[in-house]
């Protein structure tokens, strides 16, 4: 492109205060590896093209699904089915031609992710599972690459920057451990408005812009909270702590010998058992319908064999369980129940086969057609 | 008295709290696990005054506690 053009293109955000022609270089000379072309990446992978990011980089082993079209606009009706990595490239190369980009078709694990993420100068964490987040965080740790994180849990996300600047924390720092199985919902169990991985990939993206260009205040050393169901921010002050040190690999060879599947306790999902298959089940007398709402919450659970323990309450009353053969866990909408599955399965393991209602009682069109 | 800010599906998994008396955060994660068995299995990071903790660190009058878990989504 001319410089001419290249001027105009850029030139909203060249005639910013403590931007100009020295930010808009440093963004062209950038290299960025965004992990993840989801909710979070389709944003902040169009910003970032848009912006004038030298080379991106784009990480996703996925397709795109009818499902994900809700919150990532950049697919349409026609790419379901394709690779993300692919039709992400082919839209932002058609909006930035300036731009280079790498297509990573190839699930990001402990094998790859040195090699990969050493060619680039800082990494965006736009994925969706813990596996991912653990081995990115750990990968950018060895490697001294700065790490712009977003996630996002129903209607709330989480904004932060590690690996950057003095006294830098990373994820460990947070959350030392990754959390049991289960006991997280991700969006396709427990829902996700669309435009709240938006909100939250579009301020990675300016994120990543400041960082790189050395303009405003980047989030270091801190995590914004957002909640897009009431628009409340809360800003958290972080800070490292030891634990969080022995917990990452000493060295590339620990970390690639590391299986963040298993150290991440990825299971897949919980089974989960439709309306169908709950009325029919429950004509049997050895199986449970265990209500783990709070008491008094409406429609009632009457079911023939049930039973209500609040899902706070529940690791108390193990112990009257154990008799049951089959337990069926349910609750409003189906993700306290999830969260009572995962905590079951975790205690008894196989001797006890746990379902899960899925979508919960508010959606037996028995009950609520009544 | 302290407030207690939930975030995520904390909100939703221990409803409305009634928040106990403590001296420091040790003393209260103790006695909201005891409240709340749920929080045995739960992973989250504590705040007190929008300030990450890993330490005890002593509660005063009117301070702020979040309990804060990990999202996954994206």
């Amino acid at each position: 492109m001319s410089e001419a053009s290249s001027y105009e293109r850029y030139h909203r955000q060249i005639i910013l205060k403590n931007f100009g022609d020295t930010a808009q270089d440093k963004l062209r000379a950038a290299s960025i590896l965004v992990v993840g072309a989801g909710g979070l990446g389709c944003p902040l992978l169009q910003y970032l093209a848009a912006a004038g990011a030298g080379c991106i980089g784009i990480a996703d082993d996925d397709v795109v699904a009818l499902s994900n079209l809700h919150r990532q606009p950049l697919y349409s009706m026609a790419d379901i089915g394709k690779a993300k990595v692919q039709v992400a490239a082919e839209k932002l190369q058609a909006l930035n031609p300036d731009v280079e980009i790498h297509q990573h078709t190839k699930r990001v694990t402990s094998k790859n992710a040195l090699e990969i993420i050493k060619n680039y100068d800082i990494v965006a964490d736009a994925s969706d599972n813990f596996a991912t987040r653990y081995l990115v965080n750990d990968a950018c740790v060895l490697l001294g690459k700065p790490l712009v994180f977003g996630a996002v849990s129903q209607w709330e996300g989480q904004l932060a920057i590690f690996n950057a600047g003095t006294d830098a924390v990373n994820y460990r720092d947070l959350f030392p451990q990754p959390p049991s199985a289960g006991t997280v919902l991700n969006c396709a169990e427990a829902g996700v408005p669309g435009p709240l991985p938006g909100i939250i990939g579009t301020m990675m993206a300016n994120e990543l812009i400041k960082l790189i260009t050395g303009t405003g205040k980047p989030m270091l050393n801190k995590m914004l909270l957002y909640n897009a169901w009431n628009n409340q921010q809360y800003e958290l002050a972080l800070s490292a702590q030891k634990e969080a040190k022995q917990l990452l690999p000493a060295n590339a060879a620990a970390f690639m010998e590391t299986d963040y599947d298993v150290l991440c306790n990825k299971t897949d999902l919980l089974p989960g058992i439709d309306e169908a298959q709950f009325f029919s089940m429950i004509q049997n007398k050895h199986v449970l319908v265990l209500d783990v709402r709070e008491p008094g919450e409406m429609p009632p659970c009457d079911f023939p064999n049930s039973k209500q323990l609040s899902l706070s309450q529940l690791p108390k009353f193990f112990d009257e369980l154990k008799s049951y053969k089959t337990i069926i866990t349910i609750c409003q909408t189906g993700v306290r129940s999830r969260q009572a599955a995962a905590l079951l399965v975790a205690h008894f393991s196989s001797t006890i086969q746990i379902l899960n209602l899925q979508h919960g009682i508010i959606n037996l069109k028995k009950i609520t057609s009544v | 008295m302290i407030n207690l800010v939930l975030f995520g599906q904390l909100k939703e998994t221990l409803g409305e709290i009634t928040v106990p008396r403590a001296e420091d955060t040790a003393t209260l994660i103790k006695l909201l696990k005891q409240q709340y068995p749920v929080l045995e299995d739960t992973s989250f990071m504590l705040a007190v005054d929008k300030k990450l903790v890993t330490e005890n660190t002593p509660l005063t009058e009117n301070c702020t506690v979040a309990l804060l878990p990990p999202y996954s989504g994206g």
